[in-house]
C-alpha cells in the first residue's frame, strides 16, 4: 500500500464515521421500525386488487401505477448493455478453434435436464407475476440463467448456438421498444401514455391485468436478452481467450 | 397539449431500441437518419410544450392515474416554462450532436447514436418530471448512457480512466439522492413533488428533513460538478469525443443545478422557510468557490477540452450561486445563463472536434499557429468566447444582468464582481488558446500550463467545414439568446411561477390552472443596465489582460515573475495536485464535502 | 430495534464508501459500490415494514389483511436493476483497463496515464 493510500485511509475513517453519525442522527426521526402507515401504500393495498384485478400489488405498481418508472428502468438496462457491448466488443480478438468440452457424461446429462427445468421455471415465474411473487424481471433472469447453463453443461461450442450477437441484439432492442410501444399505443388511442387498453381480466388468473401482461412479457424478453448479452460479452472477452487450445 | 408531454422522452428512446433491433439489417446511413429524425421530432414537441406551458402548467398523468382526493397515485410530468425550456435545450443539443456525428463518428456509429438518443430522452424526462423517484430513474439513465459514452475511445487508457472516475463518483451521488428520497417517503408517504411539499409544509423542518435535503442536494451537486464534487468532470470531458462533451457540458451538468432549484421550491421551501439564509449561505459559498477554482484551473490548461471543461465548472458555480439566492429574478438569470451557456459551450466543444479533425491535435501548444489556414474557425472561437464573457448585449449578458440585480436585492452585490472575474479569467484562457492556435501569437512553450495527455486523431478524409457549420449554428444561437425580444420578461414571469409553490401544488394535485392564461406576452427589447454593462466590459478587460499575460508572460521583468511565483505558486500547486485523477481521492473529497454540507446544515438549520 | 435497523443502514453506507476510497482493485471497488447500494435496499424495505403484516399479495389472503408497504418494494426492484447495470459497466471498464495497462489498481493507472 502506497503512502498516499495509507493517508487516504486515515482521513477517510473519521470522515465517514462522522457522516454515518449524521445519517443516524437524522434517521432517528424516521417512523419506528415496523410502525409505518404510509397513506400511499395503504391506499394501493386496498384499491389495487379491485381496480386492476391483479393479486400481486407490487406488480400492479411496477407495471401500472408506476409503470413509467419501469420503462425508464428498462432503458437503463438497455443502455448499460449497449455500453458494455461498446466497451468489450470493439477491442476483442476473435476466438477461433477453441473449445472447452465437458468431460463427464453425468454433468452433461444432469446439466441438460436442468436447462429444461430452469427454463420452465423461468417461464412460470414470468407468467404468474401478476398473481404471485415473480414477474418479468425475475423470470427473465431465470430464463437467461437456464440458457447460460448450456455453457456449463456442454461447453463453449454448444453455447455459441445461443450466445450470438446477431441472435440476441434484436431481442434486446425489441424488448425495450415494445414496452414503450405499448405505452405509445395508448397515447395514439387518445388515452394517457401507458393507460390500460385491454380490459382487466379475471383476478388471480393468467388472464388478469390487461396491458400489464404485455408489459410483463416485454420486460421478460428484455431482461433475458440483456442478461444473455452481458454473459456473452464477458465470456467472450475474458474466459474465451483463456480457453485451452485444441 | 397534455398528450405531447411523454413524446420528447419516448420518441428518442423508442428510436434507440429500434436502432439496436435493426442493427444487422439497416445500413448505417438509414440508421443515422432515423436517429436524427427522432431527435428532431423530440425537439419539435419540446418546443410545442414550451409554448403551451407559457400560458399554464401542462400535466400528464401516466397510465391515467389522476390524483385520488389530492393523493397522487401515479407519476406525473409537470411542464412549466423553465422545465420545458430545459427539455427543449437538451433535445436541441441532442439533435445538433447527432447531425454533427453524421460525418464526425467513424466507427461504432450505431452504438453512438443509440447512447446519444438514450441520453437525450433521459435528459428530457429529468427536466419534465414532477415525481422525485421518477427523477432518480432519469438521473440514472442519463448517467449510464453518459458513462458509456465517456469511455467511447476504448483503445486508450485516458478515456477509460475518465469514464471510471465519472461512473464511480456519480454512482455514489445517485445513492445519496436515493437515500434522501427514501427518507422523504418515510416522512411524507409520497413521491410526487407537489404532495411531498404539501406534507412537509405542515411544520418546520426537523432532523430527518434536513438530512434528506442535504443528501439530495449533495447528490445533485455531484452531477452539477460543484466544488469539491467536481473532479470527475474534467477527466470525463478530456476523454469523451467532442460531441459528447457538448451534451455533457451544455445540458447534463445544468440539469443537476436545475433540479436543485426544482426540489427546493416544490418540496423544501416551506419547511426551511425560517432558515432560508442558512441554505443560501452554504450554497452561495460553494458556488463562489466553484466559480473561482474552475476559473483558476481553466487558466492552467492547454488541452482544449479540459480547458473548456473547467470553464463549465466555473459557470456551474455561478449558476449555483444564482439559484442559492432563492429569488425569482436570480432564477430567471440562471435560466438565461443555462440557455446561452449551453448553446455557446456546446458550439465551442463541437469546434474542438473541428480542430481535431483538421489539425489532428487539440493541445494549444502542439497546434501553435497551425490554425492560420482555418480563419473561419478562429472567428467562431472568438465569437463563442465573447458570448461567454457577457459583453453587452450578447450571449450571457442578460443572465449576468439579472443575476446582478437579484444579488443586489439580497446584499450579495459582490457576486457580480466574482462572476465578472471568473468569466473574465476563463474567457482569457480561451482567448489565449485561440490566439496561439489561429494567429500564432505568443510563446511556443509555456511552463505554467499543465502537461496533459493530448488527443490525437488519425489522418482522415473528413472536411471540417460541415462540422464547423453545426458548431456555428450553436454559437450564433447562443450569442443571440440575450437579444430575443421579450425573453427577459418571459423568463422572469416563468421564474416567478417556478417559485410559486402553492400554485404549483394546486395545479398538480387539484388540477387548478397554474399561470395566467391572459398574461400579456411581451416582446420588449433588452434594456441594458449601465452597471451590468460595466461589469461585462470589466470582464472583457480581465479576459484581455489574462490572455496577454498567458501569451507574453516571459517578457515581464524577472523580479516581478519570481515574486509572483513565490506568492501564488504554493496555493496553485496545492489546487493542481488535488486534481489527481485518482478515483479514491475523488471519493474522499466527495465524502468530506457531503459531511461538511450535512454538518453545517445540521448545526445551523 | 428501530435504532439497530437504521444504524445498520448508516454503517453499510459508510463502510461501502470507505472500501471504495481505499480500494486497490477496480473489481473490489465495484463490489464496494454494491455494498453501499445495499444500504438503500435496507433503508427502503425497513421503512415499509409493518409488524405482523404479510406480503402485499392477495392471492390466498383476504383483501384488507394487513400487508407491508408495496411502494418501497417496487422502488427496491428498480434499485436492484440500476445497481446491476452500473456494476456491469464498471466491470467492463475494468476489463478494458486491464487489457490496456495490465493493472487494475486505480492509483497505478492514474500514474501510468500521466
Amino acid at each position: 500500500m502506497s503512502s498516499r493510500q495509507r493517508l487516504r485511509a486515515w482521513i477517510a475513517a473519521p470522515v465517514l464515521a462522522l457522516f454515518a453519525a449524521i445519517l443516524g442522527w437524522g434517521f432517528a426521526r424516521a417512523p419506528a421500525f415496523g410502525d409505518f402507515h404510509g397513506a400511499y401504500g395503504d391506499l394501493l393495498n386496498r384499491i389495487a386488487v379491485p381496480q386492476r384485478h391483479t393479486s400481486n400489488v407490487v406488480t400492479a405498481i411496477v407495471f401500472d401505477y408506476r409503470g413509467f418508472d419501469t420503462m425508464g428502468e428498462e432503458f437503463i438496462l438497455f443502455a448499460s448493455v449497449v455500453g458494455v457491448v461498446l466497451l468489450l466488443r470493439a477491442v476483442r480478438e476473435p476466438a477461433t478453434g477453441q473449445d472447452d468440452p465437458v468431460a463427464s457424461d453425468a454433468i452433461r446429462l444432469f446439466g441438460i435436464i436442468m436447462v429444461a427445468v430452469i427454463l420452465v421455471f423461468g417461464l412460470w415465474l414470468a407468467a404468474f407475476g401478476l398473481v404471485t411473487p415473480g414477474g418479468g424481471f425475475q423470470g427473465g433472469v431465470a430464463i437467461a440463467g437456464g440458457i447460460v447453463l448450456v455453457f456449463l453443461a456442454s461447453g463453449y461450442r454448444a453455447w455459441r448456438t445461443f450466445g450470438r450477437e446477431r441472435l440476441l441484439d434484436p431481442f434486446e432492442g425489441l424488448g425495450a421498444a415494445s414496452y414503450a410501444a405499448v405505452g405509445l399505443a395508448a397515447l395514439i388511442a387518445g388515452a394517457p401514455f401507458l393507460h390500460n387498453l385491454l380490459g382487466l381480466g379475471v383476478a388471480g388468473t393468467l388472464r388478469s391485468g390487461g396491458s400489464m401482461t404485455l408489459l410483463n412479457w416485454a420486460v421478460a424478453v428484455e431482461v433475458a436478452a440483456a442478461n444473455l448479452v452481458l454473459y456473452t460479452e464477458f465470456l467472450e472477452s475474458y474466459l474465451v481467450p483463456h480457453l485451452p487450445r485444441r | 397539449m397534455s398528450w405531447a408531454l411523454p413524446l420528447p422522452v419516448v420518441v428518442p428512446l423508442i428510436a434507440a431500441a429500434v436502432l439496436v433491433a435493426t442493427g444487422a439489417i439497416l445500413p448505417r446511413r438509414v440508421q443515422d437518419a432515423i436517429g436524427i429524425a427522432a431527435a428532431a421530432t423530440a425537439t419539435g414537441f419540446a418546443l410545442l410544450i414550451l409554448a403551451a406551458s407559457e400560458r399554464h402548467d401542462v400535466l400528464h398523468w401516466f397510465g391515467g392515474w389522476h390524483p385520488h382526493a389530492g393523493l397522487a397515485l401515479g407519476i406525473s410530468f409537470t411542464a412549466d416554462p423553465l422545465g420545458a425550456g430545459m427539455a427543449a435545450l437538451a433535445c436541441g443539443l441532442d439533435l445538433l450532436v447527432l447531425v454533427y456525428s453524421w460525418t464526425y463518428m467513424r466507427r461504432q456509429s450505431q452504438t453512438f447514436d443509440v447512447l446519444i438518443l438514450a441520453l437525450g430522452g433521459a435528459m428530457a424526462g429529468f427536466a419534465l418530471t414532477g415525481d422525485i423517484f421518477n427523477m432518480f430513474v432519469w438521473f440514472e439513465l442519463m448517467g449510464v448512457s453518459a458513462y458509456a459514452l465517456a469511455g467511447f475511445m476504448v483503445e486508450e487508457l485516458g478515456p477509460l480512466q475518465g469514464a471510471i472516475n465519472f461512473a464511480v463518483t456519480n454512482t455514489v451521488g445517485a445513492y445519496m439522492v436515493l437515500m434522501g428520497i427514501a427518507l422523504l417517503y418515510a416522512r411524507t408517504d409520497a413521491l410526487n413533488l407537489a404532495q411531498i411539499g404539501r406534507v412537509l409544509g405542515h411544520r418546520p423542518a426537523d432532523r430527518l428533513v434536513i438530512v434528506a435535503f442535504a443528501l439530495i442536494v449533495t447528490g445533485l451537486m455531484v452531477r452539477a460538478a460543484i466544488v469539491p464534487f467536481h473532479f470527475w468532470l474534467a477527466d470525463a470531458h478530456a476523454a469523451s469525443p467532442a460531441p459528447v462533451c457538448a451534451l455533457l457540458s451544455g445540458a447534463m451538468v445544468e440539469l443537476g443545478i436545475f433540479f436543485i432549484a426544482r426540489v427546493y421550491w416544490t418540496a423544501f421551501a416551506a419547511p426551511l422557510h425560517a432558515h432560508a439564509s442558512g441554505v443560501r449561505d452554504v450554497l452561495v459559498g460553494l458556488g463562489v468557490a466553484t466559480a473561482l477554482i474552475g476559473a483558476l484551473m481553466c487558466l492552467l490548461q492547454r488541452q482544449l477540452k479540459r480547458l473548456l471543461a473547467y470553464s463549465t465548472i466555473s459557470q456551474a458555480g455561478t449558476m449555483l450561486a444564482g439559484i442559492a439566492l432563492l429569488d425569482p429574478r436570480s432564477l430567471a438569470g440562471v435560466a438565461n445563463l443555462v440557455l446561452a451557456h449551453g448553446l455557446l459551450k456546446g458550439g465551442l466543444f463541437l469546434l474542438c472536434g473541428v480542430i481535431l479533425v483538421e489539425l489532428r491535435h487539440i493541445d494549444e501548444l502542439r497546434v501553435y499557429g497551425a490554425g492560420r489556414r482555418l480563419p473561419w474557425a478562429g472567428v467562431l472561437w472568438l465569437l463563442g468566447t465573447l458570448g461567454l464573457v457577457g459583453l453587452p448585449p450578447l450571449g450571457v449578458f442578460l443572465a449576468q444582468q439579472l443575476l446582478y440585480e437579484g444579488g443586489r436585492e439580497h446584499g450579495f452585490g459582490w457576486l457580480a464582481v466574482v462572476g465578472a472575474v471568473a468569466s473574465g479569467v476563463c474567457a482569457g484562457a480561451m482567448l489565449r488558446a485561440g490566439a496561439r492556435i489561429f494567429l500564432g501569437w505568443g510563446a511556443r512553450e509555456d511552463e505554467l500550463l499543465s502537461p496533459e495527455p493530448d488527443e490525437h486523431a488519425p489522418e482522415r478524409d473528413v472536411s471540417g467545414r460541415p462540422l464547423g457549420i453545426v458548431a456555428g449554428i450553436a454559437i450564433v444561437l447562443g450569442l443571440a439568446a440575450s437579444v430575443v425580444p421579450g425573453i427577459e420578461a418571459r423568463t422572469e414571469l416563468a421564474a416567478e411561477r417556478f417559485a410559486d409553490t402553492s400554485a404549483y401544488r394546486a395545479a398538480v394535485l387539484h388540477g387548478a390552472a397554474h399561470g395566467d392564461a391572459a398574461a400579456h406576452v411581451s416582446f420588449s427589447l433588452l434594456g441594458v443596465d449601465t452597471a451590468s454593462a460595466l461589469y461585462g466590459l470589466g470582464a472583457l478587460a480581465i479576459a484581455a489582460a489574462t490572455a496577454a499575460f498567458g501569451l507574453w508572460h516571459r517578457r515581464l521583468p524577472p523580479r516581478i515573475l519570481s515574486a509572483g511565483a513565490r506568492t501564488l505558486g504554493p496555493p496553485v500547486t496545492v489546487i493542481r495536485l488535488a486534481h489527481s485523477g485518482i478515483v479514491g481521492d475523488y471519493l474522499l473529497w466527495l465524502s468530506g464535502g457531503a459531511l461538511a454540507v450535512a454538518a453545517i446544515w445540521a448545526l445551523t438549520l | 430495534m428501530t435504532i439497530l435497523v437504521y444504524a445498520v443502514v448508516a454503517w453499510v453506507f459508510a463502510i461501502g464508501i470507505y472500501g471504495a476510497i481505499v480500494s486497490r482493485n477496480l473489481i473490489h471497488l465495484a463490489l464496494c459500490l454494491t455494498v453501499t447500494q445495499s444500504s438503500t435496499y435496507i433503508l427502503l424495505l425497513a421503512i415499509g415494514y409493518k409488524h405482523g403484516a404479510g406480503a402485499p399479495i392477495f392471492e390466498d389472503v383476504k383483501l384488507g389483511t394487513a400487508a407491508v408497504d408495496p411502494v418501497v418494494q417496487s422502488l427496491t426492484l428498480t434499485d436492484v436493476v440500476v445497481s446491476v447495470t452500473v456494476i456491469a459497466l464498471i466491470l467492463a471498464l475494468a476489463l478494458d483497463v486491464h487489457r490496456q495497462s495490465d493493472s487494475i489498481d486505480p492509483d497505478e493507472i492514474s500514474t501510468l496515464n500521466r
